[in-house]
């Protein structure tokens, strides 16, 4: 390191723990604030023997701190709220209990690095890598096995003569002044310094790319690819059926299911069930989609039995004959859920509000290819505005 | 240094300790009579609460002995003592779990032969808990723990006197034996006093629960008798402030550990979401109770939590001693939690609450009046202790 003429301050060196505790109890007793110790491992008592106040990096880890709880809160509330809400055990979407660990995890991770980098960017002044200390005899030797003390320029009672005076008065020994290093603009592209740090990022992302890509397909850990499981359709040596798929337990409903207390019954019920729907538009509206597509084929759109199956196929029968006319909508939903001489059930395809939405729709095909010729005036008076 | 000649000198505590101890004994023992007339049951439940709360205090304190023999630490040796003075109490209990064995038919539903033939859960359950069983381990427990106490706190004192380094030795090898003695003895102990007042229900986890609230409860109780004996110039006079930093950080580790362990118990069972490990939680989630269990995070981890989390609060005598008595209240308000939701009786009004603390109150009491005869007749410091000069020069 080139240095410049400026005196950056004096450096001495002792060679046990209770003389620089000593030191260090003189000179800060003797008023001066820039001063620092350097020595190989923690001295218990130096604190009080320099009369430090408490780190302040404290404050930086808690701000960090308190920032992860609210990094680690809102990152779950972001994914597990509102961009992808998904039901987990019935849970609330927000269930403070499930958070607290991963919340607790981001908190300690913020606030380490934050502790870390803190330290490195206000206390070590990173990227300054030209500390005025570093590259000295000094430096080596408190490295080594030796306790340095050191007085700043910039301290307020700094006198070159008086503080090598007090050092020798104290005991020290390999008394020398330290000068400013020369600082050009470039300081932090030193090759060594960029070397380092690209060493460290070669190091750290080969080492995670080899843990994560190569030796976690390495036996023991295969990614935990090879599991004790049953997937479906395997058969099963456990269970005595031979199946590795289950069964629900019997008795088991699916969610929403509304049991059909006729659906044993090919004949029509004595006492038919009343439809729960109002005809309203919407309700119409998917009783003509669920009627085009599952009942159209063979009855025809308008319920005249004139479907695209005709003549590939029994033919089936109107909906608009007299009796089907006086049925009542618990009739035709029977003949849906349970089926009819040839047609099927299509209680898997169409489900309770569906049937009930299909059955409406039909009551207002009736209505509509069977109208007299009052009710078709009475209408287009009614929406005169509406008909041509 | 120029006070390191100063040498320990005994002092013995004033009469006023004394008379605070049985003042305290009597009116806890008043109260607790008129709850016994007012409702036995709740009553009972009472003292079960009053029992555990001292003995927790004495476990931990024993437990402390013996981390402090097994770990080789000598921060802790100028204050060892406190902790000896505060075991004193455990080799009484077996006298005081007297009267919980005429009460067991109050307490616990499992003790009813009835209850239990028709009941196929407790009947599984009858190998285990059933009157004599419970009543042969209760016993082997306390022996076991009083044995533990007699020997270590005998080899202690005896090295006031001769000085013996050899002590030292047999006491590392009596607390290595102690301590996982103790972690069994203890989960069984929870496990019997506590966890089977809801026969049912299990937590597996409780164990654990039990031992964080006696340790912290073992770690307050030293650090209050410690902080108040040092201002008032009971202990060593060289003893450093500096050295109570640890005691605030065992403090403010242990209230991690105990909200850690709560947190994990109910993690686990609120979200496997099973009726017959909810019903536990959803009992102190009912009425007034969610309040004291709401009151509880509060009381027993943020508050203390922010008590201590600086470093210099650590070492601040007055603190300290707040955030002592602090955390003695928060865990009688974490025995109340466990105990109380499973009394079953039908009494409820004021009268009933205040009663209940008339034993917690005797007993805490009595170990005032046991405090302070064991400090009176014997050193406050262990003068003999090999590790004494360090632990007075730790500064950390």
């Amino acid at each position: 390191m080139d240095r410049t003429n400026k005196l950056y301050g004096i450096v001495a060196l002792f060679d046990t723990p209770d003389q620089i505790i000593h030191a260090a109890e003189e000179v800060s007793g003797k008023g001066y604030k820039k001063f620092d110790v350097h020595t190989p491992y923690p001295v218990h008592g130096m604190d009080d023997a320099m009369k430090l106040k408490p780190s302040k990096l404290g404050f930086v880890t808690l701000a960090f701190g308190l920032g992860g709880i609210a990094a680690g809160l809102l990152l779950q509330y972001w994914t597990m709220v509102v961009d992808y809400p998904m039901n987990i055990g019935g849970k609330p979407f927000f269930s403070l209990p499930a958070f607290i660990p991963i919340t607790f995890e981001v908190t300690v991770l913020m606030a380490t690095l934050g502790t870390v980098i803190g330290m490195l960017s206000v206390f070590f002044r990173f990227p300054d890598n030209k500390h005025p200390l570093h590259e000295t005899p000094y430096m080596t030797s408190v490295s080594r096995d030796k306790y340095g003390l050191f007085i700043g320029a910039n301290d307020g009672k700094f006198n070159e003569a008086e503080v090598k005076e007090l050092f020798s008065s104290l005991g020290g020994k390999g008394i020398a002044e330290i000068y400013e290093p020369e600082r050009t603009l470039y300081d932090a592209f030193n090759p060594k310094f960029v070397g380092l740090l690209v060493l460290v990022a070669l190091l750290v992302s080969g080492g995670t790319y080899f843990s994560l890509n190569k030796l976690m397909y390495m036996n023991p850990f295969n990614w935990m690819d090879h599991q004790f499981r049953g997937v479906p359709q395997q058969a099963s040596d456990f269970f005595a059926d031979g199946r590795m798929m289950r069964e629900p337990v019997k008795g088991t409903v699916s969610r929403g299911h509304m049991p059909y207390e006729f659906a044993d019954s090919a004949a029509q019920p004595a006492e038919p069930l009343a439809n729960p729907l109002v005809a309203s538009a919407e309700v119409l509206k998917l009783g003509q989609k669920k009627f085009l597509t599952f009942c159209s084929p063979c009855h025809g759109n308008h319920g005249d039995g004139d479907g695209r199956l005709n003549g590939q196929f029994p033919v089936p029968p109107s909906l608009h004959t007299e009796k089907l006319q006086k049925w009542q909508d618990g009739n035709i939903y029977h003949v849906i859920a349970v089926g009819q001489n040839i047609m099927p059930s299509y209680a898997s395809q169409l489900n309770v509000k569906e049937r009930w939405a299909v059955v409406t729709y039909i009551r207002a095909l009736q209505k509509a290819g069977n109208a007299s010729k009052e009710e078709v005036q009475q209408y287009r008076k009614e929406n005169a505005a509406n008909v041509k | 240094m120029s006070n390191d000649n100063l040498q320990y000198e005994k002092k013995f505590l004033p009469g006023k300790v004394l008379n605070i101890g049985m003042a305290l004994l009597a009116i806890g023992l008043i109260v607790g009579a008129l709850a016994f007339v007012l409702d036995p049951v709740r009553a009972g439940f009472s003292y079960l609460l009053g029992f555990f709360f001292v003995l927790t205090i004495g476990v931990g304190a024993l437990f402390i002995i013996a981390l402090e023999y097994v770990a080789g630490a000598d921060w802790s040796t100028p204050m060892r003592r406190v902790p000896e003075f505060l075991g004193s109490s455990v080799p009484f209990f077996l006298l005081l779990a007297v009267p919980l064995f005429f009460l067991m038919n109050d307490l616990y539903h499992w003790t009813h032969t009835a209850a239990v033939e028709s009941d196929p859960i407790l009947k599984g359950k009858e190998p285990y808990l059933n009157i004599s069983f419970f009543i042969i381990r209760v016993v082997v427990i306390f022996v076991l723990w009083s044995a533990y106490y007699f020997f270590v706190v005998r080899n202690s004192r005896k090295q006031d006197e001769t000085r013996d380094q050899k002590l030292t030795k047999k006491n590392i090898v009596l607390s290595a034996v102690f301590i996982p003695i103790f972690a069994i003895t203890l989960t069984l102990a929870g496990i019997d006093w506590m966890m089977s007042l809801d026969a049912h229900w299990f937590s597996t986890i409780y164990g654990v629960y039990v031992f964080s609230g006696a340790l912290l409860a073992g770690l307050a109780a030293t650090t209050l008798a410690v902080v108040m004996l040092k201002e008032r110039g009971y202990l060593h006079p060289r003893m450093h402030n500096d050295s109570l930093a640890s005691l605030g950080g065992l403090l403010f580790a242990f209230i991690n550990f105990w909200a850690y362990i709560a947190f994990s118990q109910f993690l686990l069972i609120w979200y496997a979401n099973l009726p017959e490990e909810t019903v536990w939680f959803i009992r102190r989630w009912e009425g007034a109770w969610s309040i004291i269990t709401l009151v509880l995070i509060v009381v027993h981890f943020l508050v203390p939590y922010t008590m201590l989390v600086s470093a210099p609060s650590k070492k601040n005598p007055k603190r300290l001693k707040f955030a002592a008595v602090w955390i003695l209240f928060a865990h009688l308000i974490d025995l109340y939690w466990l105990i109380m939701p499973e009394y079953h009786g039908e009494k409820s009004g004021f009268i009933y609450v205040l009663t209940e603390f008339g034993f917690p109150i005797a007993m805490i009491g009595g170990l005032v009046v046991l405090f302070y005869f064991n400090f009176n007749k014997h050193n406050a410091v262990p003068v003999g202790d090999p590790k004494l000069e360090r632990g007075l020069m730790n500064r950390p």
